[in-house]
């Protein structure tokens, strides 16, 4: 698989209109992140988990905090809270615009890469870019950098944006929803590029209380039911499967589908307006089974993150203070949390002991949430077009992977239950 | 004579680093235009064996891996390893301090010996390596200096001294007068001393200078009341692979 991060194979054998084989195989080397924690001191976990992942760093490190916080009974202030709802808000925004606009956007417009677009399509691709930007510069501002931040600390930040920094931050996001609704637009003259394909699927994702759940929440699944977040093991059932260096998951059925188009389907009533006119135009609303609209429903996103983060900015410069380090009482405890990073639902537990030491940690990544979806998806699609030629048999399986934007080498972190 | 032909690979890592040449953003036109990009996985479909500089990010995990970093070395006239998890080992090395049948039997259970696995390495230690971009993330600084240089047919210049030279410029108060543990006076400089710019540590990513003044460091840490226990604690985070094989 090319045009998506980490290293995945598909395997199609057709022989006499018959599908002899059909798999999705994960590849990628497994890494031992939860063995590696073992040990480690409170204050180094969030810089380890980090490093699960290079475009969604800021979700690690984010549930990363949460957990560690959970298990010592930290409490953060409110401004924190709504800081690093920004701050994910800046990571949605940049991960969903490298996957639409240089992962999937050539796909569409029958280049290769995103670097003929540079050239075939030069007005779109600045487009691309100065939204890609705007979300680093955010994230930067915020978090220190996009990729292994180092402001976020347990219990707040260690260094803090001025009124200033966040004031023009807020004017930048303002003149940027123009580009924004053009992304919409530009998607919609090329959704007809996607494959027709539905498949009944179960979906899940956090649901919050009154907003369009990113940062906390409460698991709900579109097959009915919520569990609060300590329940988290009865949702996601990771097992091993032979082919494959990364687990899958399952549910209510063999397999469910987290991510953006789960957020949709299962937040639609907290987009913000001009996300959801966007949504509109795609008829994109509850419940949508067609895994290509995950695309869609990343565009969405990207609008809905920036409309978001104006509404949090504009409350929290209502009364804006740069507040000190926070100060930790170290203590034993376990602790669970969860966020929705840009490929889904993602869950981190620890265990600590009394002199703040990791003695066991589990993290459960979206895409390894999806991966036995993505074959499920997989099989029904290639029984749909088996008669097709072969290049198109193998265009619209890829496009089908990478429609999930997955995160191969997030998944293979690994982990055994 | 074409532009130099140029390819990106990567083993066992985040992808941040391949990352930060995406957060080139409008700069990345201009590399574009230097370069012909010719294997790039993560950005397009098309592959060619033939290039003259590899940029390769990630650790080496596993034997598979070895043979194809081979046939990396051999395509290319130029090997750059790209982050620390390729020029030291990264993070990647935490699970070298651990016995490995303990991490393999806790990650995979009695599946253990299914999944192939051993000690995490650097690319230096199964192929020679011509230069190297350091970091935990790489930054786009540098790696736009080392690019402009190759392409000059320059060697690049990497800063040979320590942190605490760029902390001084960038004037920060020094961490361990506030308490905390840093790495800074044995790690190799060219990040600007970011990490603690923006409120932290020196955590090490970018390896130790060619001669780590091991004696500063400890006077240092005994004037803090700070243990040497301590300091090999955070030591084993980014520890160069090398120097773990030493002690082995």
């Amino acid at each position: 698989m090319t045009r998506v991060e980490g290293h995945g194979n598909i395997h199609i054998k057709i022989r006499d209109g018959q599908v002899e084989q059909c798999q999705w195989e994960v590849v990628e080397a497994p890494r031992f992140f939860e063995a590696m924690l073992r040990g480690r001191k409170w204050d180094e976990v969030a810089h380890i988990t980090s490093r699960i992942c290079g475009i969604c760093a800021i979700g690690h490190t984010t549930v990363s905090l949460k957990a560690t916080e959970a298990a010592m009974g930290v409490d953060i202030s409110e401004q924190t809270r709504d800081l690093r709802k920004v701050l994910l808000h800046g990571e949605n925004m940049q991960s969903h615009m490298l996957h639409v606009g240089y992962l999937v956007l050539p796909d569409l417009l029958n280049v290769p890469s995103v670097i003929q677009l540079a050239n075939t399509h030069r007005e779109q691709f600045l487009m691309i870019v100065r939204l890609h930007r705007l979300a680093n510069e955010m994230s930067d501002l915020i978090g220190g950098r996009t990729t292994h931040p180092q402001r976020p600390v347990v219990g707040g930040f260690a260094k803090w944006p001025t009124f200033g920094e966040m004031e023009a931050l807020r004017q930048k996001l303002d003149a940027s929803m123009e580009d924004a609704e053009a992304l919409g637009y530009l998607f919609k003259e090329l959704v007809s590029g996607f494959p027709p394909f539905e498949r009944e699927t179960e979906y899940i994702a956090l649901k919050g209380h009154g907003e369009y759940a990113l940062y906390d929440g409460n698991i709900v699944s579109t097959d009915g039911g919520t569990w609060p977040v300590a329940r988290y093991k009865e949702i996601s059932n990771e097992y091993l499967v032979p082919q494959s260096t990364a687990k899958f998951a399952r549910h209510n059925r063999d397999s469910y589908m987290v991510g953006a188009l789960a957020r949709v389907n299962l937040n639609y009533d907290h987009l913000a307006p001009r996300a959801k006119k966007i949504a509109d135009l795609f008829d994109l609303r509850p419940i949508t089974t067609n895994p290509f609209m995950n695309n869609i429903a990343q565009v969405v996103e990207v609008i809905h993150s920036i409309e978001d983060s104006c509404r949090l900015i504009d409350d929290l410069l209502k009364d804006w203070v740069e507040e000190g380090e926070p100060k930790i009482s170290v203590k034993a405890g376990k602790g669970v949390s969860t966020v929705e990073a840009p490929r889904g639902i993602l869950f981190h537990a620890y265990e600590y002991n009394k002199d703040g030491e990791c003695i066991w940690a589990d993290c459960v990544i979206p895409t390894n949430q999806n991966h036995a979806n993505i074959q499920k998806d997989m099989e029904a699609l290639v029984l749909q077009i088996k008669d097709h030629g072969e290049k198109e048999i193998e265009n619209s399986v890829e496009m089908l992977v990478r429609a999930y934007d997955p995160c191969i080498s997030c998944s293979t972190h690994c982990i055994f239950l | 004579m074409g532009k130099p032909r140029v390819a990106f690979f990567d083993f066992a890592s985040c992808e941040g680093c391949q990352l930060q040449v995406y957060n080139l953003e409008e700069d990345l036109l201009k590399v574009l235009d230097a370069v012909e990009v010719v294997a790039w996985r993560e950005a397009m479909k098309g592959h060619s064996d033939d290039y003259d500089i590899a940029f390769v990010e990630g650790s080496i995990l596993r034997q598979s891996d070895e043979l194809r970093l081979r046939q990396i070395r051999r395509n290319a006239k130029i090997l750059v390893a790209l982050g620390a998890c390729a020029t030291i080992g990264g993070i990647n090395n935490i699970k070298n301090f651990q016995e490995q049948e303990a991490v393999r039997q806790f990650v995979y259970g009695n599946k253990a010996l299914d999944y192939e696995t051993y000690p995490a390495r650097p690319l230096k230690a199964v192929v020679p390596v011509d230069f190297e971009i350091h970091g935990c993330p790489i930054t786009r600084k540098e790696f736009t200096t080392v690019l402009k240089a190759l392409l000059l047919g320059k060697k690049p210049e990497i800063p040979n001294y320590p942190v605490c030279v760029e902390c001084k410029m960038a004037q920060n108060i020094c961490v361990f007068e506030k308490g905390m543990t840093c790495m800074g006076p044995v790690t190799r400089a060219g990040c600007e001393a970011c990490c603690v710019t923006e409120g932290s540590i020196c955590w090490g990513c970018r390896g130790l200078v060619d001669d780590p003044n091991i004696h500063a460091q400890v006077e240092v840490l005994a004037k803090y009341g700070l243990s040497v226990e301590d300091i090999l604690r955070k030591f084993q985070l980014y520890a160069d692979f090398s120097v773990i094989k030493d002690e082995q």
